[in-house]
Parts: structure tokens; sequence; C-alpha cells
């Protein structure tokens, strides 16, 4: 126990900062992030993530959001089980054939007002995947969608941001969007 | 004997015992064997393969218009065969190898799915890869079914699978998926079980089909490579590298050593990525938070460089036809080496506390335990297989280049439990960590790419690479105009899915999570 105490102590807060790029740093965002979320969803976004035919490179990048680079809990956003327990549905694609009726229902069993998030180049438009006898393609093919991050797959980065960005874009659209 | 020796001796035994064989030039296959066999010798083929101690690699289909051709791959020792047969389209019947081969068993019912091919003698007549998104008179893989198909409106769900059902007072069925509670990939599962513990898991996989074999049809050399980094997002080198490998055969393109060099350094990236995140997401499946934070953090800071050095996390779209489509910067060569000693120092740290912990030991030793038999009949590779004494690495058995000028390490465990695979794990860590100074020391100047020239048509290539998961073999052939007619990635996730259906047989039910990601499969690489 106390050595891992003394690694935790010896290593330090390794959570970024920001890296001061073109773009709004991460903290930046995350702290935007933070106060949309404070003030539309009660200071706790839950999302459920639903992979829908994904090449599993989205999910790799989704889940890195919870490494202590970006640690995405510290702005309120937590990933949940069930669809039952969230705001928002985080949807990487292309939507199999046989995964379209799972997504529907998990989108059905999502408690309204929810918020549907098309992610990568596949959930966006099909991707190297496109529509087939065995896709298809993009998630707005299937539910509809109120954003897409694009990206192959989107770094964690571009996640955060445009997970803030359809947030601010949902309090625009409806300003009486409380919870 | 050296491999090919070995070859020349099981064909020799092949018509000994009274098939009638028949040995095909293949350059594009080489230095793979390819072999014609009679479709009535078929099931005296995989008979006389297990006899001689070969094992099942892979087998795939292709619609040649009258007949239906099927393919099986064997290995002994490192010598690979491919055994090729044809059976009329009209009446598309062989026997199943499944006897001899129980790993045969759904890429058999794959192939039925795919291409209406019966094997008789298959105990299990269930559908595998197809649900309800094609009709069980349609074969998607044959020349007159459209890739764009004939889909409902909505394709329902597939519900009227007959799992089988265990009886008895106290049983239950935990049905999981195919969403599952965490940010992974969507499959389901069938648990039987009496209080805490498994009685019987079935799994049932197909959901993320895409289509990947139909759509790769018609495709050029960089559209397949494309499609191929997208087989299975986490393994997106070794895929790509794989098709590559196959293309380059069939056009009997010389890659230059630089791009070749490359190539295995992206794929030991992509190796230590893996291990790293999986290892961190072991540790978290048995509660122990710590451990997954820090390997979660090592494992970004990993593809940070992987960035930094080629322009992308997973390194996607990095291998082409040809070679390669970007150049390493010189000043990662001190880098890289300088990262990977540094990693290798802070794993061990890490080790060192994590080794200390009853509580991590106690949910690992002895959890999921793959019997070296069990692994063995299904031919498990990759960790899975090496945690239960099998004992191959293509890098080092079947050396392709640059493996063939370097010393693979190949560690092996006999107890086939979660510890043993994550101990297996950490030593093909420790082994690309020798590999990428080895690759950065002898990394050759020169281009990174040649420009691809299209085989003629019916060219054929097999490509086959260690990627992290295991042995991934990769068929490709040509049609006119450098187009693809043919694709067949198999991901060893084939080998392992069948493995946690077994291994978790008497473990509690939250045990699973740590065993899942102990064989962590691929459902993408597995689906197609």
């Amino acid at each position: 126990m106390l050595r891992i105490l003394g690694k935790i102590q010896r290593l330090g807060i390794v959570t970024e900062p920001l890296p001061k790029l073109h773009e709004p740093a991460l903290t930046e965002i995350g702290e935007q992030l933070k106060a949309l979320i404070g003030e539309q969803f009660s200071g706790s976004l839950a999302i459920r993530e639903v992979d829908a035919g994904s090449c599993n490179g989205c999910e790799l990048e989704i889940q890195a959001l919870n490494n202590p680079y970006y640690s995405i809990e510290r702005f309120g956003v937590h990933f949940v089980a069930s669809p039952r327990h969230a705001d928002m549905l985080l949807v990487t694609g292309p939507v199999s054939r046989h995964m379209e009726e799972a997504l529907r229902r998990t989108y059905a069993a999502t408690p309204d007002p929810k918020l549907v998030i098309a992610v990568g180049a596949c959930g966006a438009n099909g991707g190297e995947f496109g529509a087939s006898y065995a896709s298809c393609g993009a998630v707005a093919n299937v539910i509809p969608v109120d954003a897409i991050i694009r990206g192959c797959p989107p770094t964690p980065l571009d996640l955060l941001r445009s997970i803030l960005e359809a947030i601010g874009k949902r309090s625009t659209a409806n300003p009486s969007n409380k919870r | 004997m050296r491999p090919q020796g070995q070859l020349a001796a099981f064909s020799r035994h092949l018509t000994d015992v009274g098939l009638y064989v028949e040995a095909q030039a293949s350059p594009g296959l080489a230095p793979t064997q390819l072999i014609l066999v009679q479709a009535v010798d078929w099931s005296r083929l995989g008979i006389a393969a297990r006899a001689w101690g070969c094992r099942w690699v892979a087998g795939w289909g292709e619609d040649m218009g009258e007949t239906i051709r099927v393919n099986t791959c064997f290995e002994k020792a490192g010598a690979y065969l491919v055994a090729r047969t044809a059976v009329p389209r009209a009446k598309p019947v062989l026997w199943s190898h499944i006897d001899s081969y129980p790993g045969a068993d759904r890429p058999e019912r794959h192939i039925r799915d795919m291409l209406g091919v019966v094997f008789s003698g298959h105990p299990d007549k269930r559908r595998w890869t197809r649900h309800q998104a094609w009709k069980d008179s349609e074969f998607p893989l044959r020349r007159d079914f459209p890739a764009a198909g004939r889909p409902q409106a909505q394709t329902p769900a597939d519900h009227q699978y007959n799992f089988l059902l265990a009886q008895g007072s106290g049983v239950y069925e935990i049905p999981v998926g195919p969403v599952h509670a965490g940010i992974i990939e969507p499959g389901h599962f069938r648990f039987q079980a009496v209080g805490e513990t498994v009685l019987r898991l079935e799994e049932r996989l197909g959901y993320t089909h895409k289509g990947i074999e139909k759509i790769a049809e018609g495709r050029d050399a960089d559209g397949l490579a494309r499609l191929a980094g997208r087989v299975s997002g986490d393994s997106t080198v070794a895929h790509a590298w794989a098709a590559c490998m196959a293309m380059e055969k069939a056009a009997g393109l010389e890659v230059p050593p630089r791009a070749i060099w490359l190539r295995a350094l992206m794929c030991e990236r992509e190796r230590v990525a893996n291990h790293v995140g999986d290892i961190g997401a072991m540790l978290n499946d048995i509660a122990f938070a710590f451990g997954f934070y820090q390997f979660a953090r090592l494992r970004e800071e990993w593809q940070r460089v992987s960035r930094a050095a080629f322009g992308h996390r997973f390194m996607m779209d990095c291998i082409v036809p040809g070679g390669v489509a970007v150049n390493l910067d010189q000043h990662f060569i001190a880098a890289m080496r300088d990262e990977a000693r540094t990693l290798r120092k802070q794993i061990g740290k890490l080790m060192a506390i994590i080794n200390d912990l009853p509580s991590v030991a106690d949910r690992v030793r002895g959890t999921g335990i793959l019997k070296p038999e069990y692994a063995q009949a299904l031919g498990c590779m990759g960790y899975v297989g090496r945690a239960s004494g099998m004992n191959f690495d293509v890098r080092r058995d079947a050396p392709y280049s640059p493996y063939d000028k370097l010393t693979v390490k190949v560690p092996q465990h006999h107890y086939g439990d979660v510890n043993a695979r994550a101990r297996t794990r950490l030593e093909e860590i420790t082994a690309s960590f020798d590999l990428i100074e080895g690759l950065l020391v002898g990394l050759p100047a020169g281009p990174i790419r040649v420009t691809w020239k299209p085989p003629v048509a019916g060219t054929e290539g097999l490509g086959l690479i260690e990627g992290w998961r295991g042995e991934i073999l990769s068929f490709v052939r040509f049609d006119a105009d450098g187009r693809i007619a043919r694709f067949f990635p198999r991901d060893p996730s084939w080998t392992t899915w069948p493995a946690l259906e077994l291994l978790i047989h008497d473990n509690i039910v939250p045990d699973f999570p740590v065993c899942n990601k102990s064989v962590n499969g691929s459902y993408s690489g597995h689906d197609l």
C-alpha cells in the first residue's frame, strides 16, 4: 500500500493542463463543458457508448477519454452501463444491419430529452464501409442524430471538443433546456 | 527437417494413403505450397493432416462461376500448405473437417452462410455469421449477389437462435449483449449458471458483420489496404501489412528494405500499445484502479509518440501497397530508443508493486484456465495459445522480412490461466522492446515506397503476419485492371473466441470480464 501511495506521490498529476495549440486548450474546453453540463444536466452528463458495428478504433479513443491525461470525469462527464441512465448516446458506426435493431432499442430505452452524437467517419457517413447488404452506413440512417464527430478515429481531444459543441448547440437551439 | 521438406513429405504421405494430389505452382502463395485435392478426398485430407500433426489455420471459399472453390490452410513447423478443391455451384457439398479439427467449426459455418457450401458431417446446423440481414437462400459472396443486397426497410433482431439450454434445479440463464456495459464492441453472451458458477457460456457473434469480404471486391490496391486497415481497428497495422504482403506477392513487387523495417517498427509499436492498454484493462476488471490508470497513462504516452512519428495514433493507413506512406524522421531513432527504455523501466517498477499484492494474485491465478489440450485442439494463436503451451510465432517460425534478420523471443507458459496470459503479454512487450531497438539500429536508408504495379487477372497472393493477437492470414486474388476479386482476412480471434467458452467453465460470473479481457478477441475482425 505504501508503495502504491509512494508511486502516486512521485508521479504527481499527469492530467493535462492543456496543450496550447491553435485551439482552445483542453482545460479551457473542459471548463466550458463543465459549465454547460452544470447548467443543463445538473452537473453530470451521463453517456452511453454504443458500438453499432465499428472496427473498434473509435472505441479505443473514447476509452482514452477516461485515462489520466484527459480524465473526462473531472468535467462531470461519465460513461454509464445502461441507456436508461444516459443523457447522451455516443454511437460509432457504420451501423451494421445486424446491430440495427439493437441500436433502435437502445435509442428507445434512453430517456428524453436525449442527445445523439454519431462518432467517426463511419458513424458520419459509413466511411470505408458505406452502405451495403450488411451495413446501413451512417448512424443518421437509423436513428435521429444531433451532432457528428468526424475522424478515423477522432482523437480524444476532438471527441471532447465536439461533445462540448453539441451541448452548446443544444442550449442555443433551446435555451429553456434545463433539467 | 527444413519446413519445405516437411511439406514435401506430407504431400507424399497423402499420395501414400491413396489421395489424388496435384501440386500446383502459385508464386504469390510461396513459400506456402498449393495442392489440389479432389472433393471426395476432403475428409481424408483432414484426417491425414491431423495424423501428420498439422495445425488447421484457416478455411475460405470463392465463387468461381461453375464451381465453388474451397481452400484450407494447414501449418506444420512453420511450413504452410494450402489445399484446394472445388465443388459444383449447383450442388456444393463437401465433407466437414470438424471431426479432425474442432477449430474448423465456425469457419465452416461462415463459408456456408456466405457461399452456400454445405459441410456434411458438421453437427451444428445453425447459422453463424448470418443473422437476419439476408435470407438463408441467399449467399453474399456468390457473384450474382449484389453488394447492395436486398435489405428490408428495417432488419429485425435475430432472436430465433437456438442456444443450448442447461436444465435442472437452480439453473438460470444470463443473456448479455449485444450492447455491452463498457465501451467495447458488440456481441452476445449466453450464460447458464448455478449460483455464481458458470455451467456454460455460448457466444453469439456476427453483430459487427460489415460485409468486408464482399465490399473488397472491385477495389484497387490502395482501397484494399485502407479496408484491411479497418478489419479490426486495434490491429490496423498488422492487417494492412498482411493484405499488402499478399498483394505485393501476387504482383511480384519488391518492397524497399526501409519500408519493410518501418512496417515492423509500427507493428511492434502496435503490439506494445495494445498489450500495455489491455494489462491495465485487466487490472480494471479486477477493480484495481491504480493499475488501470497507470497502464492507461503509459499507453497514452506511447500513442502520442506514434502520432508524432507517423502522424496517426494507431498508425492507420501508414502501410500502403509498395511500401509505407510516412517516413521516419531521423531524430525519432534516438527518441524511440529512449522511449522504449523508459517504458521498460516504468513497467518493471509497476509490476514490482502489482506482483506484491495478494488481492491481485487472488483474482488472476487459477482463473479462466485454458487447458493446453484445448488450445492445441482449437489451434489457439497469439498469447492465448502461448499461455497454454502452444509454441508458435510467425515471426520466428516462418520468418518474413525483416524478422529473418532479428531474434524474436517467444514466451511460453503452460498453466493457461488469466495470470499466464498476462505474463505472456508482459514478456511479449519486453521482446518487442528488444525488437524495436534492433529495428531502430538496423533501419536501412533508401526509398520507402515503390510504384504499385497491378498484376494480371487471376493472380493470387497470401500474407502471413504475426499481429499482436497472433497469426493473421490474408488472401487476395486479383481480377482484371488490378481490381480485387477476393479478399479473405483471417484474424487470430477466430482461434481464440471458442477458447473463451471453454476457459470460463466452472468460474464465477464476476470473473467473466477479466477472463474475456485476458483473451480480448476482436469482434470486428471475426465478424468481417
